[in-house]
Order: structure tokens, then C-alpha cells, then sequence
């Protein structure tokens, strides 16, 4: 049950890119077809799976045990820029057909931020989950919830901003504007699960 | 081009928030206060102007297969340093900013400068466009932060417009960044014809 | 100077220069600043207690740990308890306060030690709780009073707007009362009081609250 608590939490009540703002960038960028929305959002989800474990590892058996945790960031957003290297090779090798759909977002996954901040929260344990400890286990649950949180907002503003290719917008709010402006609507709906958490959290009887 | 050209292009032509789009998860996740807001962009402004400097100065000596993966180190060490001396001395900083220290790390305005300007040009000039780029993203946090701090609750920078009662809160919050942000976007659009 | 080209050994080498600078840079930076934050956090926690109790001398002593890792520092102006929401459930996770309770167990004064809330909105229960304020919480005590907020039946005021943050703080306080009365069962004085007003049934619903609380705690 806590575990489906932290996966609703993370995808509507504090979703990572309407109410955390991480992830913005390929959240604007990408959202102009539902296609290539989708796309990203596999890409992210695979790689900050991925990325959340190994920096998890290397936090506790590396950086906590020699007492470098100085070297965090440094760290992280190199594992991260090897790790999308790495699955861009592998994936070109093992499944070409997915490597096409996927291929053109992997290089624009290291600088999202989405991934760095994520795998952040999780080595050091700032992220909720109720009635859980912190450990890999449901940190790797909490990245996958926060990558499904991130396709969903993505897929939905794909959704809105092919709709709004098709009506007249007034000239001076053109582009970003409009987009920025849709994005803002639709992190107010967003704001409307606030609170289902601890509603959930009582019905489920997690302390 | 001159140099006081340079420094001009980042605060108005080339402007990272409003023009050029760049960086805007700090953009929209530091300013729910006028003054977060300029901290952010005057730590941002630290890094940008440290990190042009460096990789200007290095770029020689880096082959260019490996130019990403160095400037990345560059960057994230610079940020690093950062955030020891904001955790030191600046507590109230780190506590207002949080996770957005960090994350300056993948800022693509800092990667895409190192990329598109320093890479390119002598030091000096390198530090003439961190200083422009870095004031145009200080300058645009705290306009973003002022207009969501003011409509929300009234007053910033000790300034007192209205009463706090009567602020739309929701531009404090979250859905408010999105709007002031695309509000602002579309004046400046329309200011710069 | 003419520009490195990219062999293998040249890559390397280039690479491990530069982490190795950036590290040492790193490792030296870290160790000029390690004792300013350190000092920094120290000097936080002593100023907080010192607000909370009223008292700019007060002697700080060691703390105890309660049993829901609470933090207890029992001076002679009464209990500092350094608390979290239970939940965790505030926007963005942890929710550390100190609240500074009398002898009796009321309240004397509270400040946050650490949010990682929107910027802003958490920072205003910082003062949304303080005397005079709409929300003020200052000399209630959480054995007699309800402390929770108003649209759940409570006495006290949420933040405008920011129903989640004020539950999470305030969730927090009765962990801190909580803790204190775990901690000085032997002597009791907390705890007396506490015991008292379980016989009056209009406190049901709190003291139902808190002996539930109770048998959890105990049974972990």
C-alpha cells in the first residue's frame, strides 16, 4: 500500500515538472507532437531508472564510505553523461527498432535536470515516502513513479499543445507564451490532488 | 565586436530567460520571492562567469573529443565550490534555494556559453559575456520574482504594495510561475516588435 | 599554441588532469569550509533553543534521543525537543522543527530548522505560528489543546492556503509534545499533566489520538 501511495503521490500530488519544476526544459521542448512526447518520457523513465540505482550505489559504497560526500555532484552528473552514453551504445546494438525511437532524446537527457535532481533526492533521502524507509528499494520505486509523473505531464501538454496548433492565438502571446501560460492551467489542475496523499495515507493506515 | 557590445548582448539581444528560452527549471522553481530569485541568478551569474573564464583559458589544451566531459567537470566543481562556500556562509541561502544549487550543474546556459562563446573566444571576452549572460538571468529572475511576489502577497523587497489579505497566492505558487512567466514573455516579445 | 588533438592518450591524460585538479580543488575547498557550517549548524540549533525557551543563557546540555529519534534537550527552563512531521508528508519531504515546551507542557516558542518546501510559502510558517499571529500556537499545550488545524476540527488557523504545510507543522509539535512525555515519564511532569485531562471527555478525540500514537510507538 505505501508503496502505491508513493506512486501517486509522485505522479499527480507533487509531480516532478508542475509542482517540483525539474525537467522543464524537455518538458517545453518536446511537446509539440504526443509522438515525440511519449518518446522522451520512455527515455527518462529508462534512464533515470537506471541512473538512480548506480548513484545510489556509489553514494552509499563510495562516497559515504570514504567520506567524500563533497564529491557528489561531480560525481553524479558523470555517471549520469556516461550512463546515457552507455545505453545509447547498447541499446543501438541490441534493439535498433527502439534505439530509432528513443535515439534522438538520449544526448538531451544529460542536461535534464529532472535526473540530476532525482537521483540527488534519493542518495540523500529528501524525498517522501510515507511509512517507508529510504533505501534503494523505494528509491528506485520513488525515480520510476517521478519518470511516469514526468511522461504523464509531458504527454498531456503534447496532447493540449496540438490541440492549440490549430486555433488562432492572439499575436504578441505567440509560442512559448501560450505555452508557458497552458503549462501554468495545467499545473493548477495538477494542484488539485493536493492533500489526496494524506487522505490515501489514512485510508491506508500508514503512519 | 567590442567589448561593451558583448556585455549588452546577454542582458537584451540574447537575453537567456526571455530570448533565448535557456534555463528554466531555476527560472520558475527559485522565484516565489524577489530576493530568491536574484540569489539564484547572482550564483548562477558566479558560475557562469568562473566557468567561461576557465574553459576560455583551457581550451587549447582540450582535445575535442573530450571537450563535453571536461567542461562538465569544470562546471560541476565550480558549482560544487559554490555550494560549500553558500552552505558556509550564506546558510539562509542554501535554505531558501536547496536542490537548485546543484542542479546549476546541468543550467544549459552554462554549457551552452561554454559551448557557443568561450570555447571560441580570448578569456577577457569570456568574462565580458558571463557578466552580460549572468546580469541578463539576474535581472530576469528578479523581474519574475518581483511581479509573483507582488501579486501574491502585496510587497517585496520590503516594499509594500497592498495588503497581503488581498494577494492572489496562487502566483506564489507553482501555476503562477508558469503564467507571470508566459505573461512576461509575451511583453517582451511585444516590446521588441 | 596549437590545439591538442584527440588521441587516445592525449583524451586520457587531459582527463585525468583535470578531474585530479577538480578534485583536489574540491577536497580543499571542503576542508576551509567544514568548520564554518559545522559551527554554523551549531550555532542554529543553540539559537533556536535559546528562542524557543526565551532564555539567551540557558545552558544547553547533551540530548536525549526519544524513541521516534526526536531529539530532547531538557534544560532547567524546561524542553527544547527537536522534532519531524511523522508523515513526511509536507510538499518535498522533510519537516524538522524545535519546539520549546515548559515544565507543564505548554508551548513557549517554536522555529523551523529545516524545510525544503516551495520557497516562500514554507518559509512563512516561521512566523504564521508565532505570538500575535493569526495561527498562533504560543502557550497552548498539545495534552490540553487539540493542536490541530481548524478544518479538521482543530484549534488553530491553518496558513492561508497552504492547508498541507500547516498539518505537516503541525503534526510535528504533537511529535515534539509526544517525545517529551516519553522522556520525562520518570519524573512525569509532562506526563501528569497529561493524565489528568485523559479523564475529562471532551478531550476524547485527542487523547484517543495520542494513546493510539502511544501503542504504535511502543510496539515498533
Amino acid at each position: 500500500m505505501a508503496y502505491i501511495l508513493i506512486f501517486i503521490t509522485a505522479i499527480f500530488v507533487n509531480n516532478v515538472v508542475l509542482s517540483q519544476f525539474l525537467g522543464i526544459c524537455p518538458f517545453l521542448g518536446v511537446s509539440k507532437k504526443v509522438e515525440t512526447a511519449s518518446g522522451m518520457a520512455a527515455a527518462v523513465a529508462f534512464v533515470l531508472v537506471f541512473a538512480t540505482v548506480v548513484t545510489y550505489l556509489i553514494q552509499i559504497y563510495v562516497l559515504d564510505a570514504c567520506g567524500l560526500g563533497y564529491l557528489q555532484t561531480i560525481a553524479f552528473i558523470l555517471v549520469i553523461a556516461a550512463l546515457v552514453q552507455m545505453v545509447e551504445i547498447v541499446l543501438k546494438k541490441v534493439s535498433p527498432s527502439l534505439y530509432q525511437a528513443l535515439g534522438v532524446f538520449l544526448p538531451l537527457i544529460t542536461t535534464n535536470c529532472c535526473i540530476l535532481g532525482v537521483t540527488i533526492q534519493v542518495a540523500s533521502g529528501t524525498y517522501a515516502s510515507p511509512g517507508l524507509d529510504h533505501n534503494l528499494l523505494t528509491g528506485v520505486v520513488y525515480a520510476l513513479c517521478t519518470a511516469v509523473g514526468f511522461g504523464v505531464a509531458l504527454v498531456v501538454f503534447a496532447g493540449i499543445r496540438e490541440q492549440l496548433s490549430r486555433v488562432s492565438v492572439p499575436k504578441g502571446v505567440q509560442g512559448m507564451s501560450i505555452a508557458l501560460i497552458t503549462a501554468g492551467l495545467l499545473a493548477m489542475a495538477f494542484m488539485g490532488f493536493s492533500g489526496v496523499n494524506n487522505g490515501l495515507q489514512k485510508l491506508f493506515g500508514i503512519e | 565586436m567590442n567589448y561593451f557590445k558583448i556585455l549588452l548582448n546577454g542582458i537584451v539581444k540574447e537575453n537567456p530567460t526571455f530570448v533565448l528560452l535557456l534555463g528554466m527549471c531555476p527560472t520558475l522553481g527559485t522565484t516565489s520571492s524577489a530576493i530568491n530569485g536574484m540569489s539564484m541568478g547572482l550564483a548562477t551569474m558566479a558560475v557562469l562567469i568562473c566557468s567561461n573564464f576557465l574553459i576560455s583559458c583551457v581550451k587549447k589544451i582540450i582535445p575535442d573529443m573530450v571537450r563535453i566531459p571536461s567542461f562538465i567537470v569544470i562546471i560541476a566543481s565550480l558549482v560544487t565550490v559554490l555550494q560549500m562556500l553558500i552552505k558556509a556562509y550564506a546558510p539562509d541561502v542554501d535554505k531558501n534555494l536547496g536542490l537548485f544549487i546543484p542542479l546549476i550543474v546541468v543550467n544549459c546556459i552554462i554549457l551552452g556559453r561554454a559551448e557557443a562563446f568561450a570555447a571560441k573566444n580570448n578569456p577577457f571576452a569570456s568574462i565580458l559575456d558571463g557578466i552580460g549572460i549572468g546580469l541578463g538571468f539576474t535581472i530576469a529572475l528578479t523581474l519574475l520574482g518581483c511581479v509573483r511576489e507582488l501579486l501574491g502577497t502585496g510587497h517585496a523587497f520590503g516594499f509594500e504594495l497592498f495588503s497581503e489579505n488581498y494577494g492572489a497566492l496562487v502566483f506564489v505558487l507553482a501555476p503562477g510561475a508558469f503564467i507571470a512567466l508566459g505573461y512576461l514573455i509575451a511583453i517582451v516579445n511585444k516590446l521588441r516588435g | 599554441m596549437k590545439k591538442l588533438q584527440s588521441t587516445w592518450y592525449n583524451m586520457v591524460a587531459v582527463l585525468t588532469v583535470i578531474s585530479v585538479i577538480a578534485a583536489s580543488v574540491l577536497a580543499y575547498v571542503n576542508s576551509v569550509t567544514e568548520g564554518p557550517i559545522a559551527e554554523i549548524n551549531q550555532k542554529n540549533l543553540e539559537d533556536g533553543i535559546r528562542k524557543v525557551l526565551g532564555d539567551d543563557k540557558v545552558a544547553i546540555p547533551e540530548p536525549e534521543t526519544a524513541e521516534d529519534g526526536s531529539l530532547i534537550y531538557r534544560t532547567e527552563k524546561g524542553f527544547a525537543v527537536q522534532a519531524k512531521d511523522p508523515q513526511n508528508a509536507s510538499f518535498g519531504g522533510d519537516l524538522t522543527i524545535l519546539v520549546g515546551f515548559d515544565v507543564e507542557g505548554n508551548i513557549k516558542g517554536y522555529t523551523i530548522l529545516k524545510t525544503n518546501e516551495t520557497p516562500g510559502l514554507g518559509a512563512k510558517a516561521g512566523d504564521w505560528f508565532q505570538q500575535g499571529s493569526k495561527g498562533c500556537i504560543i502557550g497552548l499545550n498539545p495534552s490540553k489543546n487539540n493542536l490541530t488545524v481548524s478544518k479538521d476540527g482543530g484549534e488553530v488557523d491553518a496558513i492561508t492556503a497552504s492547508t498541507i504545510t500547516s498539518r505537516s507543522f503541525l503534526r510535528a509539535v504533537n511529535a515534539a509534545a509526544h517525545a517529551a512525555c516519553f522522556s520525562v515519564s520518570a519524573d512525569a511532569t509532562t506526563c501528569a499533566t497529561k493524565q489528568q485531562h485523559m479523564d475529562k471527555p471532551e478531550m476524547n478525540e485527542d487523547i484517543e489520538e495520542l494513546k493510539f500514537d502511544k501503542t504504535k510507538t511502543l510496539n515498533k
